[in-house]
This record gives C-alpha cells, structure tokens and sequence, in this order.
C-alpha cells in the first residue's frame, strides 16, 4: 500500500514521540458556560478513540476545538509532544488534522474526483489550468486502497448512495489527513451494510497509522471499532473504558452518570 | 442513431438534448409559417440579433452557477455605453481605448456591488435590483437631456454590422475544427500518459467529424449571404474564454463548488468572498461588452439601452439553455443555446408581423417550461438522497 500522505506532506510518521495528539487540561467557555472544564484527551497513532457522551457533554466543543472552528481557553494541545496553537481549520488542516463532519461537506454538483480535491486542485506546473489526469489518476489510487466499491470516479456525487457518500468524505480525509482524522457520527444516517462498510473504511485509517476519533451515540458503533472509549459527561472526563473489557452497560451509565466514577481511572 | 448523438458531447446531457429539440421544432414550425425563416440572410440577422442577448447570458451563467443573480446587467451595459459615447464624442480618445475604459467602469460596477454583496452579507437579489435602479440612473445622467449620444466612429459602427469575407470563414471555420481536434487529441494523449480510460479512437473520430461537418454547414449557409458576422465570431471567443476558466481552472472549479454547497466549499479553504467578488467582476465587464456591442448596433448610446425586457431575456436565456436557478449547475455554451431559442422565436414571430405584446408572452411561456425541467430534476435529485 503506498502511504499518500507522506507524499502529500512530505514528512514521515515519527513514532515514539507520545501520542499523535493530545490535549491536556482544555477549559473552553461560551460566555458564562462553561463547555468543557479541565479535560485531558489523548489518541496515539494508528489507534481509534470513540469519544462518547450525551447531548451538551462538550463532544462537539472538543471536536471544534481540535478541528480549528473554536479556539480553546485554556489548555495545552500536543502533537507528537510538541506544543502546537490550533485557531482555524486551516491550521488544523496545516498540521495534518482532517474533520469527516456529519452533514459531509460534499459538493453534490462535483464527481467524485473534483470532491476528493476540493479547495486543494492540482495544477499543470506553472500554469492556472487543472491536471485533470493527474488528480483522476491520484483519486483512482486511493478509492481502490480505501473504498473500492465506489463505482466511477467521474460520476457526480449527487447519483450516489449514502454509505458512497460517506465513504468519499472519509477517503478525503484520509487523502489529505496525515495524522488525525475526526469522525463526527459517521453512520448515523447509513444501514447495516453501509455500516459495515464505514468500519472497514475506518479500520484502513489506522492501518496507515492515522489518529481517529469517531463521535457517536451508537454504543454498536463505539464497540465495533473502537481501541478505547472515552466519555465525556457535563463538560467533564467522565471514565476510559475498553472494548472487551468493559460492557456497554459501563458505558452508559458513565454517559447518564447513573454510576459516578464509573470505569477505570485514566 | 441515440449512441451517435450520444458522442456529441453537448447533447449528453439530457437538459440540452431537451433545448437542442425544442430549437428545432421552433425552427420547423417558423419555417412552415414562412419560407424565408432559414434563409441564410435571416440566419444571419438571427445571429445579430442575439449578440448581445448571447453576450449578457454568458455573463449570467457565471453567476448563476455560482448560486447568486445579477439584475442589473442591463443597467450596466447602459453606463457602459454610455461612457464609450462621452469618451468618444466628448474626449476625443480613439475607440479602442475608449473600448476598455468602458469595460473597465463595467468592472468597477461589478466590483462594488460584489464588495457590497460578500462584505454585508446582502442576497445579490437585492443588491442587483438596487444597483439597476442606481444604474439607470446614472446612465440617465450621463447621457443628458437629449437622449441619445450619436456614435459615428467608423470601428464602433462596424463591430456589429461587419461580416469576414468567405474565404476569411473558411479560414475560421477550419482553424475552428483543426483547434477542436487538437484539443481532443491532446486530451487522449494525456489520459492515456496517465493509465487512463479513454474512448474508443472511433467514437472521438465520429465527435470530431459531426462537429467538423456543423462548423462547416454553418459557415456554407452564412457565406451564402454576407459572410460570418464578426460579432458572432467575438461572442463564440468569449464563450470558448469562459469556458476554459469555468471547467479547466481552479477559479471556475471553486465557482461550480460554491454554487453547489457553499458552506462544504468554505471549509475545503475555498476562498468564497473573493470569488464572488470576482464573478460579479466578470459579470459587469462582460455586460459592459454587450452594452458596447449594441451602441455599435444602434450607432448611439441612449438613456434605453440595456433597458426593457433585454435584462430579463439574459436570465431567460441562461436558464432555457439549461443552467440551474439553484446554483451549481450550468455551462457556458446553455447561454448559447437559450439565446438561440429566444432570438428564434422573436424573429419568427417579427416575420410573422406578431406585436410585441406576443413575443414577450411566449418568451415567458418558453422560459417557464424552462423553469420547470430545471425544478423537476432538482426534485428528482433530492428525492435521490442528495443534499443540495
């Protein structure tokens, strides 16, 4: 498998460095809420974090707050142990980091190809026109690593099925995404089968070394893919649990706070 | 007969095959109710006629395309006129570079109302129908108490009544053919450098004879009378220019982008504000050109030109041929089509002896079947699951 993302980026995964990202202490408020309060969150390369918790427990605050739409209050955000600032989506994007959001940010106008490249078109050398070719042939190479079952490349994304979409806006991430990806409730609108078939997708992501952290509601999600599990509560760490070794039980009950202090400390 | 015409690479779209039959019927129909409707000198005043009507579209699908509307290209084109005249009979300046500074204040126009437009977040529905009236009624000052500024510059008079001798056309129309096969055959060429599907060595051999055998049956038929026009031939430029910026460069990627999701195109890092910025740029020069193109026709600039149902007929056109309401959805050549479907119908009906009154009514009718093909399949395509 050739790994496009060291090519796009020019630079190697460095292992042993600590984890892909992390973010220590993050304090973010909206006026007199506080959102998130001293929370600590970490993904090391080529593994899956499921961040979990109920409506308002600051999942999508902390999303925003890796993805560059919010800057944080206070906090320390690390990659690979070095100090990095994150205030807008194009930082982010500079730093490696690629956001798969819910309603997937797809031009239905555009194929599939023209998609995959949105806002980053490759250009003949020294000239304003595209390379088509170039791009057709790039995109042809990363669907049949990640998502072969996506029929024609030039085919508009309008004609096709929602799994196919979603599998476009991962495979866009992964294209341009060198070392974190964020998924924000990947199967939320998709069937069993275009379930499955995210998962694997995802599952590709770690292969090639990629930090993911998949939001959700969906406990089957969170223990299908998932290495870890983290659980926000009320602005709050609220327990780390392990696929296989704790239930979905455990799980819930940190998300309703039914069972305080539940799970094992981080 | 379907997998021939299939190879045109216009009429695979359904939307243009629908206008394609539709402008032959119309043309059917005018012909049986008057036998001079395709004579080649009515063909020719047909093209004429719909220089400006042709050049105001283009300007209109950028726009549209982008998922905005500019109602003031007319009022433009009747500044821009209008500048031309005073610079020319005024201030003595030559008329090329009286040419560009009317172009120019066409763009200044565009610049403005698309700094307005993204600055303070108003719809461009708005702006536009705002900048008309401003327009209006600059140009009503400009031109002053007498109505009209006479043009009688020999270039200005002939931009819209010169024709290009045959053998001229001849040379045009086989230069036409001989760039459309190259640019075919570069794009194989390239696609198979790349490993790339192509289509069979047959089928692009039957795309290039069919649009060889068009390019030269039209230029037979206008040589049969004056000559191609040249204005026709400016009008064909500018569309073969928009073209490449809107399918071969990334400002015309971004355009198409935008016009389809704008917020998916924000985050991509797509710059939205100056694009459209740039559009309306694009738009207001362009009816800058159209509003020169018809002070050529009518040998003056007056406080009427650019005015009454020509404003609308743009939009009509652009949408006839095929672009979307909604954004995102459009090519250049759909301003073509719809002005051809238009100027059609309104010559016809002119032979015809038919008043106005009737002309405007059925260009509403055609443009509300027009309308309704384009909603149809956006229904379509939302019932598909798609998300625009």
């Amino acid at each position: 498998m050739h790994v496009l993302n060291d090519e796009v980026h020019g630079r190697a995964f460095v292992p042993g460095r600590g984890p892909a990202i992390d973010l220590q202490h993050i304090t973010k408020r909206y006026g007199g809420v506080t959102a998130l309060s001293d929370v600590d969150f970490s993904v090391d390369a080529g593994e899956i974090v499921a961040l979990v918790g109920d409506n308002g427990a600051g999942k999508s605050t902390l999303v925003k707050a890796i993805s560059g739409t919010h800057r944080i209050d206070e906090g320390t955000i690390l990659m690979d142990g070095e100090p990095v600032t994150i205030s807008s989506p194009f930082d982010a994007s500079a730093l490696g980091i690629e956001t798969v959001y819910q309603d997937l940010a797809l031009c239905d106008n555009l194929d599939v190809i023209a998609n995959l490249y949105l806002g980053r078109e490759q250009k003949r050398k020294g000239s304003p026109f595209l390379d088509r070719e170039e791009m057709e042939s790039r995109a042809a190479g990363i669907i049949a690593d990640l998502a072969a079952h996506i029929p024609i490349l030039d085919k508009q994304v309008s004609a096709l099925s929602g799994g196919q979409r979603q599998a476009i806006a991962v495979s866009r991430a992964a294209l341009w995404g060198s070392r974190v990806v964020l998924l924000d409730e990947p199967t939320a609108a998709l069937g069993a089968a275009q379930t499955a078939m995210v998962y694997s997708l995802v599952r590709k992501l770690k292969e090639r070394g990629l930090a993911v952290v998949i939001i959700s509601h969906n406990m089957a999600d969170v223990f299908a893919v998932a290495d870890r599990i983290e659980v926000l509560r009320l602005g709050r760490n609220a327990g780390t649990f392990l696929p296989g070794h704790d239930s979905s039980d455990d799980v819930v009950a940190a998300i309703t706070g039914s069972r305080e202090n539940a799970g094992k400390d981080k | 007969m379907t997998s021939l015409l299939e190879r045109i690479p216009m009429l695979r779209h359904a939307s243009s095959y629908t206008v394609v039959a539709g402008l032959a019927i119309v043309w059917i129909v005018f012909e049986v109710l008057n036998d001079n409707y395709l004579s080649p000198r009515n063909l020719s005043n047909l093209l004429l006629q719909i220089a400006v009507l042709g050049t105001l579209a283009i300007g209109m699908v950028f726009v549209l395309v982008l998922g905005e509307i500019d109602l003031s290209v007319g009022a433009i084109a009747g500044v821009s006129a209008a500048v031309l005249a005073i610079f020319i009979t005024q201030l003595l300046v030559p008329a090329w570079l009286a040419i560009l500074v009317a172009i120019a204040a066409g763009a200044a126009i565009g610049l403005l109302q698309g700094l307005i437009i993204t600055g303070a977040g108003i719809p461009s529905f708005i702006l536009t129908l705002a900048g008309l009236l401003v327009w209006q009624g600059v140009q009503l000052a400009l031109i002053g108490d007498n109505g009209q500024i006479p043009l009688r510059d020999p270039f200005i008079r002939s931009i819209a009544s010169s024709y290009a001798v045959p053998a001229v056309g001849w040379v045009l129309a086989v230069v036409a053919t001989i760039g459309f096969a190259g640019s075919r055959l570069l794009r194989r060429r390239r696609r198979l450098a790349h490993g790339l599907t192509t289509q069979s060595a047959r089928s692009e051999v039957v795309t290039v004879a069919v649009v060889a055998v068009a390019v030269l049956a039209v230029t037979w038929i206008l040589n049969s009378y004056f000559g191609i026009p040249w204005v026709f031939v400016l009008v064909l430029l500018l569309l073969l220019a928009g073209s490449v910026v809107m399918s071969s460069t990334t400002f015309g990627r971004h355009i198409i982008a935008i016009g389809g999701n704008k917020e998916a195109a924000r985050r991509a890092g797509i710059n939205v504000k100056g694009t459209t910025i740039s559009v309306f740029v694009i738009i207001s020069a362009i009816a800058a050109l159209a509003g020169i193109i018809e002070a050529s026709r009518q040998f003056s600039a007056s406080n009427s030109l650019g005015g009454g149902t020509l404003q609308l007929n743009a939009i009509a056109a652009a949408v006839i041929g095929g672009t979307s309401l909604f954004g995102g959805r459009g090519k250049l050549y759909h301003a073509l089509l719809g002005a051809l479907v238009v100027g059609s119908v309104q010559n016809g009906l002119d032979l015809l002896g038919q008043p106005a009154a009737i002309k405007n009514i059925a260009t509403g009718i055609i443009l509300v079947i027009a309308v309704s093909i384009d909603a149809i399949g956006r229904r379509r395509r939302l019932a598909r699951g798609a998300s625009d």
